[in-house]
């Protein structure tokens, strides 16, 4: 180094008085370096940063998305689970209900059954004694008004039906026998 | 550059370093010494902005919302400077302006660390046009937004006149603008320009200074190997002031572009 300036025989150089090249050089050299950097470098940073934020706000959304459709979705699950317990302890109590109405029907019925078939062995029977009575008083009749003939030695039946003699005499009878 | 190995072997250094050491001749045309256009100190600025080019483009050409190393190295720098300096600094409006205190930041700091790399060994910034340059940028910025956003007559009343006794006005704002107009730009320039310059020249004096020794007295050569010691010790002192010159350079710019920016005195 010495020996080359000692060989150039170079003028004393003063450190604090800029070389006007340097300048020049300098200023083209930074500016082309702030022109790439600032235009081409740094904004993508910002924008880089930005979409990160983006991404991890997104992701904070989404998850509290998830979050209350999961909560609503339970809130959904737990009513539904309680609407189906009343439900089914409705079920239960109509059937219960229904049980006891079925067995009150078939009772009723029974029951009703059971007095047709009273009534009909009743009704059967008052019916069977009328034809009886009815019978009877026919023949008490004729026997009463053959052994009337046969005493008094004539037919007495034409008069008798004709008069309607004995059939009084019945219900005289009858109804003095129900009183 | 082995050159100057066999000179310094041959014992040829002259000692003390002189200013002269750091106007290394020309490149093209080799060996000129009245040529400035394209020296090892320019050569090393080109360097220095294709180096940033090349390693922010390489690595931020294809962004990732997941950053791969590179990318996340880069991020990081730029995420410093953001963070760190402007936002800190200037507050949420700093982000605008920390594309541009990236990029100074980057710059300043390669440039600086020319200085300890081994082969390049010498810091642009220890010729004065360098950091000249940026304090003038850095001069005409923090001016250029406080008259946007103050207007120019409220801009240099707020830089001005600071809220004080009115009697004490007339020694205060002398000061102001002596030390905000004036200064500013110079303290920038010399603050940066006179660590490199002085750390380099340390590094000269020991290196050479072993040198010196040893080809003085053969009996020296412990105090030479002392000598080289403190030269590398000095070089780790030198990366600590390459790292913190760069971030002073860039926190003072940021703190002016505040300055301009505030309400308030």
């Amino acid at each position: 180094m010495y020996f080359l300036a000692a060989e150039g025989g170079e003028s004393t150089h003063n450190p604090i008085i800029p070389l006007w090249q340097e300048i020049v050089v300098g200023s083209v050299a930074f500016a082309v370096l702030c022109f790439v950097l600032m235009k081409f470098v740094f904004p993508r940073m910002e924008q880089t940063f930005q979409a990160r934020v983006d991404a991890i706000e997104g992701g904070i959304k989404r998850a509290e998305a998830a979050q209350a459709e999961a909560n609503q979705l339970l809130e959904q699950y737990r009513a539904q689970l309680a609407e189906a317990r009343t439900d089914a302890a409705k079920i239960r109590d109509d059937a219960r209900a229904d049980a006891e109405g079925i067995r009150q029907d078939i009772l009723a019925k029974a029951r009703e059954e059971s007095d047709r078939v009273i009534q009909a062995g009743k009704d059967a029977l008052a019916a069977e004694r009328a034809t009886i009575v009815r019978e009877l008083r026919a023949e008490v009749g004729t026997i009463a008004v053959d052994l009337a003939s046969k005493i008094v030695g004539e037919s007495l039946a034409d008069e008798a039906r004709r008069k309607g003699t004995v059939d009084r005499f019945l219900s005289g009878l009858e109804s003095t026998g129900a009183r | 550059m082995f050159g100057q190995a066999n000179v310094l072997a041959a014992g040829q250094a002259a000692f003390p370093p002189t200013v002269e050491d750091f106007y290394l001749p020309s490149i093209l045309p080799w060996g000129a010494h009245d040529s400035y256009w394209f020296t090892k100190i320019t050569a090393m600025v080109w360097i220095a902005v294709g180096v940033l080019i090349i390693f922010f483009l390489a690595t931020y050409r294809k962004p990732q919302l997941v950053p791969t190393k590179k990318q996340w190295l880069a991020e990081s720098i730029y995420g410093f400077v953001r963070n760190n300096i402007a936002v800190d600094m200037i507050g949420h409006a700093g982000v605008r302006f920390a594309p541009y205190f990236t990029t100074l930041f980057c710059f300043v700091l390669l440039t600086n660390a020319f200085a300890i790399i081994p082969f390049f060994q010498i810091s642009p910034n220890s010729h004065i046009a360098f950091p000249a340059i940026l304090a003038i940028i850095s001069y005409v910025l923090f001016n250029y937004i406080g008259i946007r956003h103050h207007g120019f007559v409220k801009y240099f009343k707020n830089s001005l006149i600071p809220p004080a006794p009115w009697y004490i006005l007339p020694l205060l704002i002398p000061i102001e603008l002596f030390s905000t107009f004036i200064v500013r730009p110079f303290s920038l320039a010399v603050r940066l320009f006179a660590n490199m310059f002085a750390g380099h020249m340390l590094l000269l004096v020991f290196t050479l200074g072993g040198f010196a020794m040893l080809s003085a007295n053969a009996w020296l050569a412990p105090v030479s190997v002392l000598s080289w010691v403190m030269t590398i010790a000095l070089t780790f002192l030198e990366f600590l002031v390459i790292c913190l010159q760069a971030y002073v350079f860039t926190v003072l710019t940021a703190s002016y572009v505040q300055g301009a920016l505030a309400d308030e005195h």
